[in-house]
């Protein structure tokens, strides 16, 4: 089966659980910002939770199928059409071959995630299925897609639930509701829409060194999203941070979730595809728990911070995981009843 | 205790930091605390990255949190540390450090800067490249873009600040001087590096087993080539 890419949308790459244990070879991981959307994608197409899928940013693409598929839609909530008729997303959705896919404009939050039953059949890149735009490494060399590219799709295993496929549903079936495809998601506890809950920010190797109006400033203040930021880092306009003295600082091993602060004093807060090393200084890191909200704040949107322990972000983390584990056996068990 | 001290980044990630500076001793621990972290095969570590005087190490937080980690790092690196400690701070570099050769087309389009650098020397040209070649450097770390080792070791006269105006594309392959550094561009990028020269070697390429030319921690010495030579290496894909 084959995916051909009429429309780009805004920057759409392929994505997967990233690329980890090269980042002494100057190398990141990449891979899905909103990590539990992207698994949680894979799960309503019965994949593996670490299968590559389409990140989608703030505007989607219009996409044609060459053979029947499901495929499933979630992250920030956006329009999507198959030929015209409105469909759900955070479900399984059945696409006939030939079929249009279209995505619109993102209603809030920054970033989606499309996956198919089976899988994007990539050659993976050291490991990993991941774009890596800055590195100019992962599938297409790197480059988010572009008009005209085609994307094959795994077959191997059979996948497509045949017996479900609603073309191949007998009549005396049709009236009894289907178990896959009438049923959504709850998007909330994934998507909290609307909510302006702050994000937990553990303390930074360089917090201490802040002045004490600064130190203040950051969890009392409300940032925005500068226009300026990607995969890379969420540059944040707010009150201008100072240092008591400057701080001195070779270049030191990053990783995403790190609240930098350069010379500006405007904070960046680093995401997926950030440098393995840089030179700022940290002033706080992200608890991981909270980077899928960090990776659905768009270009303008408010941004506030609350202190937050390393105990209680990990015990907030493996609850969540907990979570996540519960949903994926869930949506599993229901695939196959 | 080990003489190194811990800095919590993440719930996934441990900052282990041997130094504040930029200086060969300093990373020469770093190098060896990182081969006997690899060597031990602890479960659950995805990365061990050196850096000029911190180790970033990175696990999976089902498996480990911060305190577990790093009691059972500081045992596993104790006895390398204590070792190093009766050398009296002998500058150990692992003895597993490899020594790779890389020859370099010094001047011309391949090192437009050579000029600069050597009237900031007060050198000849040649002289700049004696003791570039003179040198033999450490892969301090890798960074910037995949495969871009930073290389300490550089002939103090040869020092120069960084560009005020960075180049928007720096060929692939250039040997460059920044500050107390050398370093090579692994692909084209920008830079603001003076550069002296250009390796017909491919310093970074995900398609092969060793993906990166050099790993942190390896010797590296360069050896001056002519351009003809520069061609030839780099037409057979070096």
């Amino acid at each position: 089966m084959t995916i051909e890419v009429l429309k780009p949308g805004l920057l759409t790459t392929l994505q997967d659980a990233g690329r980890p244990g090269f980042a002494h070879l100057g190398i990141g991981r990449a891979g899905a910002f909103d990590a539990p959307a992207l698994r949680i994608a894979n799960a309503l197409c019965g994949n593996q939770s670490d299968a590559c899928a389409l990140e989608i940013t703030l505007l989607g693409p219009t996409l044609r199928l060459s053979a029947d598929a499901w495929i499933a839609i979630t992250g920030a909530p956006i329009p999507f059409r198959i030929d015209g008729t409105d469909q759900s997303t955070w479900a399984p959705v059945f696409v006939a071959a030939g079929s249009m896919i279209e995505l619109g404009a993102m209603r809030s939050g920054c970033r989606g995630y499309l996956a198919v039953r089976g899988g994007f059949d990539v050659t993976p890149v050291l490991g990993s299925r991941s774009t890596d735009v800055s590195a100019c490494l992962g599938p297409f060399a790197g480059r988010p897609l572009r008009a005209g590219d085609v994307l094959e799709t795994e077959t191997g295993s059979g996948s497509f639930f045949p017996d479900r496929n609603p073309r191949n549903r007998d009549n005396a079936k049709k009236n009894e509701p289907d178990p896959v495809s009438n049923w959504r998601l709850d998007p909330r506890p994934w998507f909290p829409e609307g909510t302006l809950e702050p994000l937990r920010l553990l303390p930074g190797s360089h917090f201490d060194k802040l002045k004490e109006t600064s130190r203040k400033y950051l969890f009392s203040d409300t940032f925005a999203v500068h226009i300026d930021s990607n995969r890379v880092g969420l540059r944040l306009s707010g009150p201008v941070l100072e240092f008591d003295r400057m701080v001195e600082m070779v270049s030191e091993g990053c990783v995403p979730g790190i609240l930098q602060l350069p010379p500006s004093g405007q904070p960046i807060a680093f995401g997926p595809e950030c440098p393995v090393s840089g030179g700022y200084p940290r002033i706080g890191q992200v608890a991981a728990v909270d980077m899928p909200r960090l990776a659905q704040r768009r270009p303008g949107d408010a941004l506030r911070f609350t202190p937050c322990t390393f105990d209680d972000a990990l015990r907030a983390l493996r609850e969540r995981e907990r979570a996540l584990a519960r949903l994926e056996t869930g949506i599993a068990a229901r695939l196959t009843a | 205790m080990a003489d190194f001290r811990v800095e919590p980044l993440a719930e996934d990630a441990l900052l282990l930091r041997f130094g504040d500076g930029i200086d060969v001793a300093t990373n020469a621990r770093v190098h060896e605390a990182a081969s006997t972290l690899r060597d031990a095969g602890l479960p659950g570590i995805t990365d061990v990255a050196p850096a000029y005087a911190t180790l970033l190490v990175r696990f999976d937080p089902s498996i480990w949190d911060n305190g577990a980690l790093l009691e059972t790092v500081a045992k596993t690196l104790n006895p390398g540390l204590r070792r190093d400690d009766e050398q009296k701070n002998a500058v150990a570099l692992p003895e597993t450090a490899r020594v790779v050769e890389i020859p370099v087309c010094y001047g011309g389009e391949c090192g437009p800067d050579i000029a600069a650098v050597a009237e900031h020397a007060g050198l000849l040209r040649d002289a700049v490249i004696a003791r570039h070649t003179a040198a033999e450097y450490t892969v301090a770390m890798l960074g910037f873009a995949p495969g871009f080792p930073y290389l300490l070791g550089l002939d103090p006269s040869l020092q120069m600040p960084r560009r005020a105006t960075p180049r928007t594309r720096v060929p692939a392959g250039s040997v460059a001087i920044g500050g107390a550094q050398t370093g090579i561009y692994p692909r084209e990028l920008p830079g603001g590096w003076h550069l002296i020269g250009r390796t017909p070697l491919v310093l970074f390429d995900p398609q092969r087993e060793l993906p990166c030319l050099l790993a942190p921690g390896d010797r590296v010495r360069f050896h001056a080539i002519e351009a003809d030579e520069f061609a030839r290496l780099a037409e057979h894909g070096a």
